[in-house]
């Protein structure tokens, strides 16, 4: 499963970040920011128009992603919700 | 300390949203060199202080960053002085990394980058009193220990918030740290850091998940967002009248008294009252409702709601060729077009960016509302709507509104035309609620009136005196029979350009206006008023205020038709300048003119064309 796909109040943990391409600037911002294996992450509120932007909770900070950024979280499968 | 002793030069440094600035202000008392650095459009800010031990300090204030893997301009800036890599910057002698003790796990991260550097370095640990408020306690001492490196606690919003750090800017020498292992896991070392020194007893504030939960809805959400438009533009009209009133009444006095003075030279007498004064109480004027705007992008920026606003409307920018991110310079836009285009250094996709500098003079500045507010009064009646709105505040609205949907309009078009369709990120933090300090606001809007007063200062009275002297010059024929601006050069000038512009209703005054309406819009209604005033063949039509004159020499279909004008008017030498400069391309320029300029005619045209064949 990937972050894109977590619903509105859901929580996870982050498994890593896959690359879109080779060097992708992205995904390597991502991980910067905290979007490494282990990390706790909830979607916290999602955008009126196409529930996109979705806000993710991460650390004690709020991120918004479009969903093809968050399509590069991939998360942990067997995660307790 | 020596005071003869070099100054120490330090750089702040840290996350976005960590408080840097008004430590950076706390610590300068809010007195700033602002330039840019060499050669890139990135925002150069220095300041100076005099330690209690009276060392003399430069303090530098660096773009806020992420990470030292640059993803922006400002980005590499940033990493270049801190490595003392920057060709045109001398490596700083201390660096003060500015945190936000409520953000440690995101912050954190940076200062071990940081670290890595091994240069002399210092943590301010910013923002202790929310930290204490929300119940997170930090074990200073031991993070000190664990960190390798000396740490202050700060809170730049009060007085005194920074006596920790300047006490240890006296203090010895700080030694660069041990850099430690290149490849060490930054977010483990982040994460043992954390357990060993921070306890926080829940990852959010209970406060921003509260207003988040009503602010970011998907409906009151977005009704909040229209409400709070609506009600800057009520405000921007309502609350600044008196205040308006009051500076007009000023500067008319102050204009009668110089005047009287000089009754024995009446070619001096009239350049200083029909041209100088005139021109000044018109454009002074309107500061009022400038400071109003002003004010409330300055309480929505400090608040945390902006970024909330543009989540809210990403989607929809997004689809029209904009980014979430533009929503904070097209809103500054509003004020005026100069600070917005230079607010999209904050986007970071260049593609993103032109855009929004393209569209950025769409947006109704503040210097249009002169040349509304005059039409506005003289032709559309103060009648109450619906018992609680005033018609020519939904005149006002419908104005502002027919800016922003063109602008996307417009966006939209860019974004056909545009061959390249790779991605375009957003990456965007919405930072912790925080109630505006009312020191960064009474800063803020110094700063935004001298802007506003130095700009427009020197443009209008070089070009009042121009206009003056176009129409005083050359003088009428002794057997004439028409107001003396007929004879005039500007009379001429307006003549010819009167066929071009007869379609779309302008009259010849209109068309002298728009010449130094180039400079600045603003100056458009006073250059009106100077036309109209010295072209009156008595006192009392002189007298007479410009509003009453133009209501009555008008017809509906050109007042409509000007105002049509106005919401595309191209005419702003200072906006194309800043285009050429942040884009750096004279080509920027030229598209920008020629489709505002074929908008505006063809907006008017239509206007003109419909209401005359209505009414």
């Amino acid at each position: 499963m990937r972050l894109s796909e977590l619903g509105k109040g859901h929580g996870a943990i982050v498994a890593h970040v896959e690359a879109a391409h080779p060097d992708d600037p992205v995904a390597r911002r991502l991980d910067e920011l905290g979007f490494v294996a282990g990390e706790p992450v909830r979607v916290v509120a999602l955008g009126p128009i196409g529930r996109d932007p979705i806000l993710v909770q991460i650390g004690f900070t709020r991120f918004a992603l479009r969903r093809p950024e968050a399509a590069r979280v991939v998360l942990v499968e067997d995660t307790p919700r | 300390m020596n005071a003869a002793a070099p100054a120490l030069h330090v750089a702040l440094v840290g996350n976005p949203n960590c408080g840097k600035t008004a430590l950076f202000n706390r610590l300068t008392g809010g007195r700033a060199k602002v330039a840019n650095y060499a050669g890139v459009t990135v925002e150069r800010k220095e300041g100076r202080l005099l330690t209690p031990a009276g060392r003399s300090v430069r303090v530098l204030d660096l773009p806020g960053a992420y990470s030292l893997a640059a993803a922006s301009p400002d980005e590499m800036i940033t990493r270049d002085i801190c490595a003392g890599r920057h060709a045109g910057e001398a490596p700083p002698d201390l660096i003060v990394c500015v945190l936000d003790a409520t953000n440690l796990r995101l912050h954190l991260r940076f200062v071990l980058e940081l670290k890595r550097l091994g240069r002399p370095m210092v943590v301010a640990l910013n923002m202790m009193d929310v930290a204490h408020k929300r119940g997170i306690s930090i074990d200073v001492d031991a993070l000190q220990a664990a960190l390798g490196l000396p740490i202050v606690t700060t809170v730049a919003v009060k007085q005194g918030g920074a006596a920790a750090l300047l006490a240890q800017l006296d203090a010895a020498v700080v030694q660069p740290p041990a850099p430690g292992t290149v490849d060490a896991d930054l977010h483990a070392q982040v994460r043992s850091l954390l357990a060993s020194a921070v306890t926080m007893p829940r990852a959010t504030s209970i406060v921003d998940d509260g207003i988040d939960a009503v602010v970011l809805h998907r409906v009151g959400g977005l009704a909040i967002l229209a409400a709070v438009m609506f009600l800057i533009f009520q405000a921007v009209f309502s609350w600044a009248a008196p205040l308006q009133d009051a500076v007009a009444a000023g500067v008319a006095a102050c204009g009668d008294w110089v005047g009287g003075l000089l009754t024995s030279m009446p070619l001096l007498q009239s350049l200083v009252t029909d041209g100088i004064f005139a021109g000044l109480g018109t454009v002074l004027e309107f500061l009022p409702q400038i400071l109003v705007l002003f004010l409330f992008i300055l309480v929505l920026e400090e608040s945390g709601y902006l970024p909330r606003a543009a989540f809210l409307l990403d989607t929809l920018m997004f689809r029209v060729g904009l980014t979430g991110r533009a929503f904070i310079p097209l809103l500054s836009s509003f004020a005026c077009a100069i600070p917005g285009i230079m607010a999209t250094r904050s986007i970071a996709d260049p593609r993103d960016r032109l855009t929004t500098i393209l569209v950025a003079p769409l947006m109704t500045c503040s210097a249009r509302l002169p040349v509304y507010t005059l039409l506005i009064a003289a032709f559309i009646p103060r009648r109450e709507v619906l018992g609680v709105f005033n018609l020519q505040g939904i005149v006002l609205f419908t104005l502002y509104f027919a800016g922003i949907v063109s602008a996307l309009m417009v966006a939209w078009v860019i974004k056909r035309l545009r061959r390249d369709r790779s991605e375009h990120t957003l990456l965007m933090e919405l930072p912790s609620y925080r109630v505006p300090d009312p020191r960064s606001i009474l800063l803020g809007l110094w700063e935004r009136t001298l802007i506003f007063l130095h700009r427009v200062g020197g443009i209008l009275l070089a070009l009042t005196v121009l206009l003056w002297f176009l129409s005083s010059f050359p003088a009428p024929p002794a057997d004439a029979t028409l107001p003396p601006i007929d004879y005039s050069l500007a009379g001429q000038i307006g003549r010819w350009m009167e066929p071009v512009f007869a379609p779309i209703g302008f009259n010849w005054q209109i068309c002298i206006a728009l010449i130094p309406g180039l400079a600045a819009r603003e100056v458009a209604v006073s250059s009106l008023a100077t036309v109209y005033a010295l072209s009156a063949t008595s006192e009392e039509a002189a007298a007479a205020a410009l509003g009453t004159t133009i209501a009555a020499q008008w017809s509906l279909a050109t007042a409509l038709s000007l105002l049509a004008w106005y919401v595309f008017a191209p005419q702003c030498i200072s906006t194309l300048a800043v285009i050429r400069r942040e884009t750096n391309s004279w080509r920027n320029v030229w598209i920008a003119t020629a489709y505002l300029f074929a908008l505006s005619y063809l907006a008017s045209l239509l206007v003109y064309q419909i209401t005359v064949a209505l009414t």
